[in-house]
C-alpha cells in the first residue's frame, strides 16, 4: 500500500498501523482469533468486535521500536469499554519492560462506551495513570488524531497528557462534543451542524495554533509517518524528561494567560488571529506546510 | 459545609475557605495537617475550576519542598455534575486543562503527597475524572451520586428501552449509576456508612494509600470488573 495515497480519515485502524509502520514489521498482540470481545455489549444484544475495536502491538518505524495502539472509529465510535481500555492499559504496561523508543496511540474516539458506562470511565481513569507512569519512566506517547471520530471525551484528556500530539487538519480534538453540548444546552449554544463553525472550535488548525497540539500534518498517512518518524528520531537522541514542579507551575500559568485572554472567547477566530493569520477567510483553505511556517515552525 | 468538615476533621480543627464552587484550605486529619481541595453546589467543571485545583495542589507541592517537611496528604472533597457544557469551556480547550489537573496530581503523587478523595454529593464522568479518580484511595459518603449519564438518558442514546436497561443494571454493575456499582468495579475503595465516624474513617483510609494503581485487581476480587486485570496483563506480558 502507497502510505501517499491512503487517506488517513477515510482509512481503517488497520490500514493505519499497515501505513505507519515499517514494512512487515507489525506484530499484533491479542489478535482478533483470540477473540477477546465484550461481554457487556453481548448481554445488550449490541454488535461486539473480536478487537473489542482497538489494535495493540509493536512495530518499527524509520527503524525505530515502538508500541502501538489504534481505535477503530466506525465501531461504536471508537470508545472505550473495559476490554478496549484494558488492551490500551497493558500497552502502557509492557512499554516499562520493553523500552520502545514511544508508545503511539492512534486515537479515533468519542469517549467511553455507554453501553458499559462505568467500566469505560474507570479504564479511562486507569489509562491516564498508565500513560503518566510510562511518560515518568522517560519513554514518550504519541496521540495521533486524524480520524472521523477525533479525539473527545476521556481520549480528550488522555489524548493531552501525552508528550507529543500530531493532529491532521479534520483532525478534532476536545472534551464534550458539540452534538452533546447542542443537545443539552441548545443550538444557539453550540451549532453541531455548522462544520465551520466546529472546525473553528475543535479542528487540527484551531488547536495547532493555540498549542493544544504540538504538530500540524497533511491528511495522507505519510505525512503522519514522517512527522512520527521525526519525532521518534529525535526521541532517540535526547529522552523525554519528566515536567516536574517547574514545568507544571509554568504550564499553570500559560493557562491562566489563556483563561483571561479569551475570557469572552466562544469562536476561533480571535485565536488564529491572535497567531498573526490576518485573512481569517484564508486560514482554513491554507496548505498545512504555509500554515505551519506561519506559526513559525521550521520544516 | 461547616457540617460536613466538622463530622470529617472534628470541630475546630479545620480551615476552609469556600470561594463559589470551590474549596481550599487545611484541616487536620490524625496528628497531621492535611491539605483540602475540593468542590461543593454540584459544580460543573470548567477551565477555571480546574486551574483552581491544579494551582492548590502546585502550591501544597511547593510549600511542602520549600520547608522541608514530610509531604502532607491532600483530601480532595468530590461534587461535581461533570464537565461545563459550552462552546467557550471547548474553545480554551477543556481537555487540557483537565489534563493539567492529572498531570498536578501525579506530580503530588511522585513526591510523596497521599491522594485522598471523598464524594460528599456527585461524582459524574468527566468531572469526576479530572481529579477525584486521580487519588490514590476513593471513598464515598452515604448519599454520594455516582455515573457516567443517568438511565434515561443512556437508553435515548444507546436506543436500549429504558425498562430492558432497568433489568439488566440488577445484574450487572458495569453502566448502571452507584456508588456501590464503582465499589463492585474497584474504583471506589471504601462505602462510608451513616452512622460511621467519618473522622476516624479518613485517618484509617490514609494509613491505607498506595502509590501502585490496584484498581483492576480490586475489581476482579470484588467481582465487579472481571476482564480488565486479566486483559491488561495478557497485553503486559503476552
Amino acid at each position: 500500500m502507497n502510505s501517499k495515497t491512503v487517506n488517513y480519515f477515510e482509512a481503517s485502524a488497520r490500514t493505519r498501523i499497515t501505513c505507519l509502520v515499517d514494512t512487515d514489521s507489525f506484530a499484533e498482540i491479542c489478535p482478533p482469533h483470540f477473540r477477546h470481545t465484550s461481554p457487556h455489549l453481548a448481554r445488550l444484544n449490541a454488535p461486539v468486535a473480536f478487537d473489542d475495536g482497538v489494535i495493540v502491538g509493536r512495530a518499527t518505524v524509520a527503524g525505530h521500536s515502538v508500541l502501538i495502539a489504534s481505535q477503530e472509529g466506525k465501531f461504536n465510535g471508537g470508545a472505550v469499554g473495559e476490554v478496549h481500555g484494558a488492551k490500551l492499559r497493558g500497552l502502557m504496561e509492557r512499554a516499562l519492560d520493553e523500552r520502545p523508543v514511544a508508545v503511539l496511540l492512534l486515537v479515533d474516539s468519542g469517549g467511553v462506551r455507554l453501553h458499559e458506562a462505568n467500566a469505560g470511565l474507570i479504564a479511562i481513569s486507569e489509562l491516564m495513570r498508565a500513560v503518566l507512569r510510562t511518560q515518568a519512566a522517560g519513554i514518550p506517547v504519541f496521540a495521533l488524531i486524524g480520524g472521523s471520530c477525533g479525539a473527545f471525551g476521556g481520549m480528550g484528556i488522555v489524548s493531552r497528557l501525552c508528550a507529543e500530539v500530531v493532529i491532521s487538519e479534520q483532525g478534532r480534538l476536545g472534551l464534550s462534543g458539540p452534538e452533546v453540548i447542542e443537545t443539552v444546552k441548545g443550538v444557539e449554544e453550540f451549532d453541531s451542524r455548522d462544520r465551520a463553525l466546529v472546525w473553528r472550535i475543535t479542528g487540527g488548525k484551531l488547536r495547532r495554533a493555540q498549542g493544544e497540539a504540538t504538530h500540524l500534518v497533511d491528511e495522507d498517512v505519510h505525512s503522519f509517518r514522517s512527522k512520527t518518524a521525526q519525532l521518534l528520531g529525535a526521541y532517540a537522541e535526547e529522552k523525554l524528561k519528566p515536567a516536574g514542579l517547574a514545568g507544571l507551575t509554568e504550564i499553570q500559568r500559560q493557562l491562566a494567560e489563556r483563561t483571561e485572554s479569551y475570557a469572552e472567547a466562544r469562536d476561533g477566530r480571535i485565536i488564529f488571529q491572535v497567531s498573526g493569520f490576518t485573512d481569517l477567510e484564508a486560514v482554513a483553505l491554507m496548505p498545512i506546510d504555509a500554515f505551519n511556517r506561519q506559526l513559525g515552525e521550521a520544516l | 459545609m461547616n457540617i460536613l468538615f466538622d463530622r470529617l476533621f472534628g470541630t475546630g480543627q479545620h480551615h476552609i475557605a469556600i470561594d463559589g464552587d470551590f474549596l481550599g484550605g487545611t484541616a487536620t486529619v490524625g496528628d497531621r495537617e492535611a491539605v483540602i481541595i475540593g468542590t461543593c453546589n454540584k459544580a460543573a467543571i470548567n477551565c477555571s475550576t480546574s486551574l483552581k485545583v491544579a494551582g492548590a495542589i502546585l502550591a501544597a507541592v511547593r510549600e511542602d519542598e520549600a520547608t522541608f517537611r514530610p509531604p502532607r496528604p491532600i483530601v480532595f472533597l468530590v461534587d461535581t455534575q461533570g464537565q461545563e457544557l459550552s462552546r467557550h469551556e471547548e474553545l480554551l480547550g477543556l481537555n487540557g486543562y483537565f489534563a493539567h489537573v492529572a498531570e498536578c496530581c501525579e506530580l503530588a503523587r511522585c513526591q510523596g503527597h497521599s491522594l485522598i478523595t471523598v464524594i460528599h454529593g456527585e461524582a459524574v464522568s468527566g468531572g469526576f475524572l479530572a481529579f477525584g479518580l486521580m487519588a490514590d484511595r476513593v471513598c464515598a459518603l452515604p448519599d454520594a451520586q455516582v455515573r457516567v449519564m443517568d438511565l434515561r438518558a443512556m437508553a435515548k442514546v444507546t436506543k436500549i428501552p429504558y425498562d430492558k436497561l432497568l433489568v439488566l443494571a440488577e445484574e450487572s454493575p458495569v453502566f448502571a449509576p452507584g456508588a456501590e456499582n464503582y465499589w463492585r468495579m474497584g474504583a471506589i475503595h471504601e462505602l462510608w456508612r451513616k452512622n460511621d465516624d467519618w473522622r476516624r474513617c479518613l485517618i484509617a483510609a490514609l494509613t491505607q494509600t498506595e502509590q501502585e494503581d490496584g484498581r483492576a485487581r480490586l475489581g476482579l476480587e470484588r467481582g465487579g470488573r472481571e476482564l480488565a486485570a486479566p486483559i491488561a496483563a495478557l497485553v503486559a506480558t503476552a
